[in-house]
């Protein structure tokens, strides 16, 4: 059953993607696929969990082809990990859909574009092949460009193009590495590549790949320096994509970062992965210092975004079991608490008719419950205990203490207080100051008006469990971790325990 | 459409089927030499297309029939079922089976050539949605 479950995260959102296609002008049909797709995706990402952590790690050849002639797709469990967020973020994010996208939007493909995207993120999680990577994140990025650029304002189409640019030139140099380490080592699996990089004549050259590797991978994780294109661009779109967009697309590059960088380039680990922990404290500080003087509360949460990403790099960077874990819990941190902050500026925007705080206000008084939904991630991203953020930057600082980095220990946790000022912002501008104009309510029927707060909701209780319940997470992120450390066995289990 | 000529209209009646027969040469002869689903679905389209100059292009849409979004969700579903269909078997995703027997004129068929079908369909629906759509403007 295991191979079957291999792969459903790519055949459910393809599946999906034809029946949304066939269903075109039936907008319900498209909106039902979208929940009961997702729904499965993120219930066959479950079920591929388990079967990995109790059998360890699963892998298919495609088409029958022994390694490392054909592609392979192999699953640990940092990629069904990831397989899960993403079909659980897309499950919500589907929901509230439902009740925020516009009838044009769905009328031009918004459902089948948004399965495309899902079958190559979830592509870039399971595959073992470097090249088929790169293929899956074109997938992924042309489904997102036009996702971006659907509806055609003009604000989108300039967004868009930075975007569009941007991630092409990532592409090029993602390619043109791929190319120069086939012509160092003559293979492209990534198993067969993490045994010939152990042993090869040209470190200097493959350090060299690893750095292209690492600009490539960082332009789309959107990591300093190379983060312009992220607040330039992720304002645009409606709120429901960029929430999908903040959870999903620069994971993925750091999902690529950390697979590489556990896997393939481990000869110069103190060069590289300290080059990582500093690209790491900078992207947290300019994310940060870039989103205090936002009042668009879309650029300001885009900023955060990029100073989030810098916490992951920092688990990276370090290196150790414990470090990786905290960076693999705090994925699953922030993309709930990121993706429902951006939810709660749809409803700010639906009731109080602007995305700048300065025109927003006094929902503290009308709203108190949507106050609280506000709370709980915002507090959590700042990493106030009990919540999620408490606990995934608790692991990361006692790993970097542990490490001895005592700088980047000190940068995390003062780009922390500077969150807490951010969102602080939020709370005084949006919920706290009276408000400077009559709040309308929600409109729409209550099925819609449902579907945009049940995500809200079931997002807020989720930041709540992760802290309060933190262990058992915790410990799946240890196991994940304790896989990524030990690059043997990836290769004995793609290469059916031959060497 | 401006003025439309008589002897483009002419020589496209003359070319599509050829083109058409071409494509599905080239379909056939793929896997292992050159030719394919992609480029016969290439092909293909190009014969909706020289109709399409010649006609204009609702007229291409009449003969076509089929929308051209209808042609890429059959393909992608063709070529989805070729690969599921290893699995009906107990073999890994995407294993090619060809049956025993060749059959006359087409020669051995197998998953592979489904897939194909899958692929030029696809591909014929994708170029003829854009130019349809870049035709309309």
């Amino acid at each position: 059953m295991g191979d079957y479950l291999v792969l459903f995260p790519l055949i459910v959102p393809l599946f999906f993607a034809i029946l949304s296609l066939f269903a075109w002008r039936a907008i319900t049909w498209q909106r039902g696929l979208a929940v009961v797709g997702t729904l499965i995706l993120f219930s066959s990402g479950i079920a591929l969990l388990d079967v990995v952590i109790h059998e360890g790690i699963r892998t298919v050849q495609i088409g029958n082809w022994p390694p490392p002639y054909g592609i392979s797709l192999v699953v640990d469990a940092f990629s069904a990990f990831m397989v899960v967020i993403a079909g659980g973020l897309a499950f919500l994010i589907a929901v509230f859909s439902l009740g925020s996208m516009d009838e044009a939007r769905l009328r031009y493909g918004f459902y089948p574009l948004f399965f495309v995207l899902l079958m190559g993120v979830c592509g870039a999680f399971i595959t073992g092949d470097i090249f088929n990577l790169y293929v899956w994140f074109e997938v992924m990025l042309m489904a997102s460009f036009v996702l971006m650029a659907l509806g055609g304002e003009r604000a989108q189409l300039e967004g868009a193009l930075k975007y569009v640019i941007l991630n092409l030139l990532s592409s090029a140099l993602f390619l043109s590495a791929t190319a120069v380490l086939y012509s160092l080592t003559g293979t492209l699996n990534m198993a067969d590549l993490s045994i010939r990089l152990r042993t090869t004549i040209a470190p200097d050259l493959v350090t060299t790949v690893a750095v292209m590797y690492l600009i490539a991978f960082s332009i789309k994780a959107a990591v300093f320096p190379l983060f312009f294109w992220l607040p330039a661009s992720y304002h645009t779109p409606p709120v429901t994509v960029t929430a999908l967009f903040s959870g999903l697309l620069t994971k993925v590059g750091v999902y690529a970062l950390i697979r590489v960088f556990t896997l393939l380039f481990l000869a110069d680990v103190a060069f590289t992965h300290t080059l990582i922990l500093a690209l790491g404290g900078f992207t947290m500080v300019t994310g940060v210092l870039g989103a205090a003087a936002q009042y668009d509360i879309r650029r300001l949460l885009s900023f955060h975004i990029i100073s989030q990403i810098g916490y992951l790099l920092m688990g990276l960077g370090l290196f150790t079991q414990s470090a990786l874990a905290a960076t693999l819990y705090f994925m699953v941190h922030v993309i709930i608490a990121k993706a429902v902050l951006f939810l709660i500026a749809e409803l700010l925007y639906r009731m109080g008719g602007s995305f700048d705080l300065r025109h927003l206000g006094g929902f503290y008084r009308a709203y108190p419950w949507l106050a609280l939904g506000f709370l709980l991630p915002a507090l959590s991203l700042a990493g106030v205990p009990p919540l999620s953020g408490f606990f995934g930057k608790l692991a990361l600082v006692q790993a970097g203490l542990v490490e001895g980095q005592f700088v980047i220990v000190g940068v995390s946790l003062a780009v922390s207080l500077l969150t807490l000022f951010s969102m602080t912002k939020i709370w005084n501008e949006a919920f706290w100051k009276p408000a400077s104009k009559e709040l309308r309510s929600l409109s729409g029927s209550t099925g819609q008006r449902m579907a945009l707060i049940l995500p809200i909701v079931l997002m807020g209780l989720i930041t709540l469990g992760l802290g309060l319940g933190a262990e058992p997470v915790y410990a799946l992120a240890q196991q994940a971790a304790a896989q990524l450390l030990d690059p043997g066995a990836y290769v004995a289990a793609v290469f059916g325990g031959l060497p | 459409m401006r003025g439309r000529s008589e002897i483009l209209a002419t020589a496209a009646r003359y070319l599509m089927p050829l083109l058409i027969v071409f494509s599905v040469f080239l379909l056939l002869r793929g896997h292992n030499e050159i030719g394919g689903g992609f480029v016969g679905g290439l092909v293909a389209s190009v014969a909706v297309v020289l109709y399409m100059i010649a006609e204009g292009v609702q007229a291409a849409r009449d003969l076509l029939k089929i929308e051209p979004r209808l042609l890429i969700a059959t393909g992608l579903l063709i070529a989805l079922s070729s690969a599921v269909f290893a699995w009906v078997v107990n073999r890994p995703f995407m294993t090619g089976l060809w049956w025993k027997y060749p059959l006359p004129v087409l020669g051995k068929v197998g998953t592979p050539l489904l897939f194909d079908v899958g692929v030029y369909l696809a591909v014929m629906g994708t170029t003829l949605m854009i130019l349809f759509t870049l035709a309309e403007d």
